[in-house]
């Protein structure tokens, strides 16, 4: 059984009458990549503050390693930070910025060039050592900063959006390089990012963030194809979202009725327990199948008919807008298999899908509040 | 016309370039140049003047700076300390202004980082007596030294000297370094912090670094005002001399040529900190051009 790493109980940060982090309770076990995500503003970065010292909770208790640590000043926490603006000391060299940790931990000379090396090689920067961060470009400057971090292969570390300046071929590759190093040596790492793909390959958990609250929680596969609520849904990746209202259940289906009078099936043991009857019904635009209307539909699959309005080819992929029933516009993902004559603008389409790829989440106050606040 | 096949032997791509702008020059042009020299020459020629007339030869049986070139010589170099008076005032003056300048470059900086790192009761009006202590007249803060010096019986001398010339120095001091903190990223501290360093490593590692050139520069402008202080000093010098004011006492009767000497001498030490800074800054920057070459370890 992992030991849990790090814990936040029922931490709150007010800055006067905004409430950056509201109330929030987490449990990040050792050796996880943990990855928070959310809009703007939502409060990953306070939340990471509050966990490498830099913040203090206006209530609530920090824990690291089961110690509780919320009055620990940042240089007693073994937790180092890659922080979103990188913080790279002006006046000191490449090797110097590395080096700054482990000397502050009195370590000897020559470890500190071994170590300090092996943490250039790891993020490609090699031959920078006498370098000043401002004669280096944002993204060698943000793999510094990896590197300062890094070398003291702390227990816990905090990444604010740390791939955020680079493009995105090395992007992928720090990725690949950041998972490699993670597993390798097992740190816990607290990712911080506004990119659902790379929060979705990376991590082993992750957490949807809005108005400082934790809205889900889950492993990548459970909170894309299991959304708990409209926001989720829309956050990670397009979905697809119809109005509906909850009508019988029965032999563990669920019926729904959409409100355009067509109903839609969905096992039981998928709906979310606290639903009252009206609801939104999702699906994700890669599990629908595009056909004809006149075509038979596949027994069991749930269907929506629609008026194609775009198509647009992108190579591996067909991507079609639908204007849906009730003016929902919704969105279809179509491998590229070459082999059947893609639908065109202006047919009338049937949407289907099986019912196991249906999700179910209750309606969220309005998203457009959400966007007037940003 | 006939078809040219062969290449040309001119490079026809010279005669297709667009004909070269004149190089024309409006008066404008040279305008800003003379000015310059204009100014550097006005701000020069004191200083000039000094050194010149250190060199010039006196013929009066107490020698005297005379204005009219007399013939080249070292003597007054030779004989700098020769005049009774002059040299122990000018050791004072060193003394004083060394003290000074180190008691108001610390507290000139701490109160800078109080200004600027914390909020505080009366921050404001903190900040308003630093100008208001730069832009009261001289003669006021003097007489009004005196006249508390007097009140709280604290006798004139060294002492009273020291304690004036700290407090016109440390609003200097904390202006100049205060500027500098205020760009500086508080981020950096955080992320020493971050790497383990106490507020005391944070300090010395990151903080000071960053703003020692606006240390310096406050601590170079303290011991400016300090060492040729006259107006304030007057009033609370007791009957200690400072190298003003026995310049000052001199002028009556003529001043020694040594004046001279010893301007030269402090002016000098100014230039050499100048160049070295100036050094130091060129050797920084070819440093940090130098191309990068893989570091081994070992
Ligand atoms: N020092 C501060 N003083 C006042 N308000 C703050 C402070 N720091 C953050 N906030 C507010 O707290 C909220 C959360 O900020 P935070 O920096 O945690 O967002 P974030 O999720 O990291 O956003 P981003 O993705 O843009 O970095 C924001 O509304 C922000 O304005
Ligand atoms: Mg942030």
């Amino acid at each position: 059984m992992p030991e849990v790493d790090v814990r936040l109980e029922r931490v709150t940060k007010e800055f006067g009458d905004t409430v950056a982090v509201d109330d929030l309770s987490v449990d990040i076990t050792e050796g996880e990549f943990f990855s928070m995500l959310g809009p703007s503003g939502c409060g990953k970065t306070t939340t990471l503050r509050m966990i490498g010292g830099f913040e203090d909770p206006t209530y609530g208790t920090v824990y690291l390693g089961g110690r509780d640590v919320t009055d620990d000043p940042p240089y007693r926490r073994d937790v180092n930070t890659v922080f979103q603006s990188y913080a790279l000391f002006p006046h000191l060299n490449v090797f110097d910025n590395v080096a700054f940790g482990l000397r502050r931990k009195k370590v000897g000379k020559e470890e500190i060039q071994r170590r300090v090396q092996e943490v250039m090689h790891l993020v490609d920067l090699r031959g920078f050592g006498e370098r000043k961060p401002g004669q280096m470009s944002g993204g060698q400057q943000q793999r510094v900063a990896l590197a300062r971090a890094l070398v003291n292969s702390p227990k816990v570390l905090l990444l604010d959006e740390p791939l955020g300046a680079l493009d995105l071929k090395l992007r992928k590759q720090m990725q690949l390089e950041l998972k490699r190093i993670q597993q390798e040596v097992g740190i816990t790492f607290i990712y911080v990012t506004h990119d659902q793909e790379e929060a979705m390959t990376m991590s082993d958990r992750l957490a949807v963030m809005r108005r400082g609250r934790i809205e889900q929680l889950g492993e990548p596969e459970e909170v894309y194809d299991n959304p708990a609520t409209e926001f989720v849904a829309g956050f990670l990746g397009a979905s697809n979202l119809l109005d509906g209202e909850i009508g019988s259940h029965q032999d563990g289906i669920t019926t729904i009725k959409l409100s355009t009078g067509s109903t839609v099936l969905v096992p039981s043991d998928r709906m979310p327990p606290d639903v009252e009857t009206q609801v939104k019904v999702g699906v994700r635009p890669e599990k629908i199948t595009i056909r004809n209307d006149s075509e038979d539909l596949p027994a069991g699959y749930n269907s929506v008919s629609g008026l194609l309005r775009v198509a647009t080819y992108i190579g591996v992929s067909h991507q079609y807008k639908i204007d849906g029933p009730g003016g929902t516009e919704l969105t279809v993902y179509v491998q590229n298999l070459g082999a059947v004559t893609p639908p065109a603008p202006g047919e009338k389409v049937s949407l289907a899908w099986r019912p196991e790829h249906t999700f179910v989440v209750k309606p969220s106050a309005s998203l457009s509040e959400e966007e007037e606040e940003e | 016309m006939s078809t040219v096949t062969e290449a040309p032997v001119a490079p026809a791509a010279a005669t297709e370039r667009p004909p070269a702008r004149g190089t024309r020059r409006r008066w404008t042009y040279f305008v800003l140049p003379i000015y310059s020299a204009g100014v550097v020459l006005y701000l020069l020629i004191p200083i000039a003047v000094m050194i010149l007339y250190s060199f010039n030869q006196s013929r009066s049986h107490l020698p005297q700076v005379t204005f009219n070139w007399q013939g080249f010589t070292t003597q007054w170099y030779k004989e700098w300390n020769q005049v009774p008076g002059l040299t122990p005032a000018f050791f004072l003056s060193l003394r004083l202004g060394i003290s000074a300048t180190l008691i108001s470059t610390v507290i000139g900086t701490l109160l800078a980082l109080a200004l600027v790192r914390y909020r505080f009761v009366g921050k404001g009006v903190g900040e308003q007596v630093l100008f208001l202590n730069i832009a009261a007249p001289e003669i006021v803060l003097g007489s009004s030294l005196l006249g508390f010096f007097i009140t709280i019986n604290l006798s004139t001398g060294f002492v009273t000297l020291l304690i004036s010339h700290v407090m016109f120095s440390v609003a200097y001091v904390a202006i100049t370094v205060r500027a500098r903190l205020s760009v500086f990223d508080p981020m950096l501290e955080q992320a020493a912090q971050d790497l383990g360093a106490t507020p005391w490593a944070t300090f010395r590692k990151v903080t000071l670094p960053l703003i020692a050139p606006g240390i310096m520069a406050g601590a170079l402008m303290a011991f400016a005002l300090s060492i040729d202080d006259f107006v304030t000093s007057n009033f609370v010098s007791g009957n200690v001399l400072t190298f003003p004011l026995w310049v000052y006492g001199a002028v009556k009767v003529g001043i020694p040529p040594q004046v001279f000497v010893l301007g030269t001498f402090i002016f000098s030490v100014g230039v050499l900190i100048a160049i070295m800074t100036l050094v130091n800054q060129g050797r920084r920057a070819r440093q940090l051009a130098k191309p990068a070459k893989p570091a081994r370890a070992g």
